[in-house]
C-alpha cells in the first residue's frame, strides 16, 4: 500500500507578514493580478506584488519597448500605469475580495512623490505591505535611481519608514559595485525586508540599422539569463543581513525557487515566467512542494539558507 | 481564455515559407471570433524565451486555424512541427473586427499584405454568414507572398490580388489597386492587416472617402494577456493620445483612433 505523504508546510513567516507560501508574483510582470484571474487561482499565491505606482499616472516609454535575448527579455516599459487615485478608484476594491496578500510596488519620480503614493495608500484599507522601488533602470537616464548609492538608499528608506504604517520592503537594484553596501544601508534604515533583483540594465542592437533595439535605448533584461548573478546576489545579502530577504531573477520553475531559499531567500518573487505561462507562479508552488515531499523535508522554510559552502 | 496546453497539430499545409496550421482545441475553436489572436509556445526550453503572437485564420466548434510565414527564430521553430505534434497555446484573446448586424446586404472590402491575410479569412467567412459581401483584396512583393489565393476563390470570395514586382494581379502596391476599385466595388467598411506602412497609406486612403476602416496592430508581444505593457501603439482616447496595449484594448482598432508613426 502506498504511503500517503504527510502535507509539506508552506507556510512563510517575513516576521512582519505571514504567507500562505512562499511565492510572490514580481511587480511589473502580473499587472495589477487581476489580468490573471482567467489562468490561476490567485488564493494559491503566496502574495501579489501589484506594479509599480507613481502619484500620478504615467505614459511611459516609446515603442519598442521588449526585446528577447538569449534566455532573456529586455524591456523598457518605463512604468506606465494608472496613478494612485485610479487605482484605489478602480483596482484596489476589486484587489481586496481576493484572498492573497497584496503588496504594492512603490514609485517616484523623486522622494516626495515616493512619500506622497505611501501617504495616499496608508489611508486605504486591503493592502499587506510596500515594496519601495528604488530601483527601476528605465525612468531616468542611464538606470539612476536611488539604489544605486547607500546614501540616496538611506535617506530614502528612512524617511519611508517613518512615514509607512506598513511594513516596508525594499527593492534593489543589481546595477551597483557593491549590492551588499546598498542592502546594509536600506537595513540601517529600518526596511523591514528586502527584494532583490530588478533587472540589469542591458541593450541590444540591431547591426543592420545601426540603432538600438529598444526606444529607450537601454532597458531591464531579465528572465533565465539573470538567474545566476541574481543568486550570488540573494546569497551576498542573506549572509549579512539580519532582514529577510526576497529573492527573485529568472525564476522558471521550482527547483529555481529552492536554489533561491538555499541561497538564504525567505521567499521568492516570480516575475518573466508569468509572462509566459500566466499560471507558472502557482506550477512553481506545486513544484517546491513535491520537491520537499520527495526529500523529507516537512516544511519549505527549512530549505531556507541551507546551502553548504564548505 | 483558455491555456491549452495539448493542443494536437491536425494538418499542415505548406507553400515555401507559409505555413498553414489546423489545431484541435475545442474550447479555443468555440470561443474564438475573428481578428483574436492566440499565444503560442514554440519551444518548451527559453530559446526563444517568449510565446508568438499569432492571428486565428479560422476557427469552428472542434478548433481553429493559423497562417503564418517564418519571419525569425520562433515561426522557424513552429514551422518544423510535424501533424500529430502537441502545442501549448493561450487563446483566444484581444479584440477582433466589428461584424456588425447593418453589414448585411453590404459590400466590405478585406485589405491584406503578405501574412496579414491571416485573421481576414476568418473575417470574410463571417461577414458572408452575416449576409455581407466580402471582396479580399491580397497584395505580396511578388507571386510567392500570396500563396492563399485560390483558398480564397474556392471558398467563394471574390479576391483581387496585387505584386509589387508585377508577377501576378495588379502591378503595384495593394493600396493603389483598393484606391483604383473604391468606386467599381463601393465598400461600406474596410478591414485591413498588413505591414504597417501598408496600413498607413490605406487610412489616409479609407479617411479620405469617409469610409469606416478596421485595422489589425502588429507587435512583437510579452505576455498577450495585458500584464506587461509591451506592446503598445499610439492610439487617440477621450483624453488625448496615448500608449495603448495592442494585446488587451486591440489588435483591431477603428481607423479615425490609431497614430501612424
Amino acid at each position: 500500500m502506498a504511503v500517503t505523504p504527510k502535507p509539506v508546510d508552506l507556510t512563510t513567516d517575513l516576521g512582519f507578514l505571514k504567507l500562505r507560501n512562499p511565492v510572490l508574483t514580481a511587480s511589473g510582470t502580473f499587472g495589477y493580478g487581476l489580468e490573471f484571474e482567467p489562468y490561476l487561482d490567485l488564493a494559491k499565491l503566496g502574495g501579489i506584488v501589484v506594479k509599480g505606482l507613481y502619484y500620478k499616472a504615467r505614459e511611459g516609454n516609446p515603442p519598442p519597448r521588449l526585446v528577447e535575448t538569449p534566455s532573456g527579455l529586455i524591456n523598457a516599459i518605463g512604468l506606465q500605469g494608472v496613478g494612485v487615485e485610479a487605482f484605489a478608484a478602480k483596482v484596489l476594491p476589486e484587489l481586496r475580495r481576493l484572498k492573497t496578500a497584496v503588496i504594492v510596488n512603490v514609485c517616484g519620480a523623486d522622494d516626495d512623490e515616493y512619500a506622497a503614493v505611501v501617504e495616499f495608500l496608508d489611508r486605504q484599507e486591503g493592502l499587506a505591505a510596500y515594496e519601495l522601488n528604488i530601483s527601476c533602470p528605465n525612468v531616468k537616464k542611464e538606470g539612476a535611481c536611488p539604489a544605486l548609492s547607500p546614501r540616496t538608499t538611506f535617506d530614502l528608506v528612512k524617511r519611508i519608514k517613518a512615514a509607512s504604517r506598513r511594513p516596508l520592503i525594499t527593492k534593489l537594484s543589481p546595477n551597483v559595485t557593491s549590492i551588499v553596501e546598498i542592502a546594509q544601508a536600506a537595513e540601517e534604515a529600518g526596511t523591514d525586508a528586502v527584494a532583490l533583483i530588478n533587472t540589469i540594465l542591458a541593450m541590444a542592437i540591431d547591426l543592420e540599422t545601426r540603432r538600438p533595439k529598444l526606444g529607450n535605448v537601454y532597458g531591464g533584461l531579465s528572465g533565465p539569463a539573470i538567474k545566476p548573478i541574481a543568486l550570488r546576489m540573494v546569497h551576498q545579502v542573506a549572509s549579512r543581513l539580519k532582514v529577510p530577504v526576497i529573492g527573485m531573477g529568472g525564476i522558471m520553475t521550482g527547483a529555481d525557487a529552492l536554489e533561491f531559499l538555499m541561497a538564504g531567500a525567505a521567499a521568492v518573487e516570480v516575475g518573466t515566467a508569468s509572462f509566459i505561462d500566466p499560471d507558472a507562479a502557482v506550477r512553481i508552488v506545486d513544484e517546491m512542494e513535491r520537491w520537499c515531499a520527495a526529500h523529507g523535508v516537512a516544511a519549505v522554510r527549512d530549505v531556507v539558507g541551507t546551502l553548504k559552502t564548505s | 481564455m483558455t491555456i491549452e496546453r495539448n493542443a494536437r497539430l491536425r494538418e499542415v499545409q505548406s507553400w515555401g515559407d507559409h505555413f498553414r496550421f489546423v489545431i484541435d482545441a475545442p474550447a479555443i475553436g468555440r470561443d474564438a471570433r475573428p481578428g483574436q489572436f492566440v499565444m503560442v509556445k514554440v519551444s518548451e526550453g527559453s530559446a526563444p524565451l517568449l510565446r508568438r503572437p499569432l492571428g486565428i485564420h479560422d476557427a469552428d466548434a472542434a478548433g481553429f486555424e493559423l497562417f503564418f510565414r517564418v519571419a525569425g527564430q520562433g515561426t522557424e521553430i513552429l514551422s518544423q512541427k510535424r501533424e500529430g505534434e502537441r502545442l501549448d497555446i493561450i487563446g483566444p484573446l484581444g479584440r477582433g473586427f466589428t461584424v456588425a448586424s447593418a453589414a448585411k446586404g453590404r459590400t466590405a472590402a478585406l485589405v491584406g499584405g503578405g501574412r496579414g491575410i491571416a485573421p481576414l479569412f476568418f473575417l470574410a467567412r463571417a461577414l458572408a454568414a452575416a449576409g455581407a459581401r466580402p471582396v479580399i483584396f491580397y497584395g505580396g512583393r511578388g507571386l510567392a507572398d500570396i500563396p492563399l489565393r485560390d483558398r480564397l476563390e474556392k471558398a467563394g470570395f471574390e479576391v483581387r490580388c496585387s505584386t509589387d514586382d508585377g508577377s501576378f494581379g495588379f502591378a503595384g502596391f495593394i493600396t493603389a489597386l483598393v484606391e483604383k476599385e473604391l468606386a467599381r466595388v463601393e465598400p461600406a467598411v474596410v478591414y485591413a492587416c498588413g505591414p504597417d506602412p501598408m496600413m498607413k497609406a490605406l487610412a489616409a486612403i479609407t479617411a479620405r472617402h469617409g469610409l469606416p476602416a478596421e485595422f489589425s496592430l502588429e507587435s512583437v508581444m510579452g505576455c498577450g494577456i495585458g500584464a506587461c505593457w509591451g506592446c503598445v501603439h499610439r492610439i487617440r482616447n477621450e483624453g488625448g493620445d496615448g500608449w495603448v496595449k495592442i494585446c488587451e484594448e486591440g489588435p483591431v482598432f477603428p481607423g479615425e483612433r490609431i497614430r501612424w508613426p
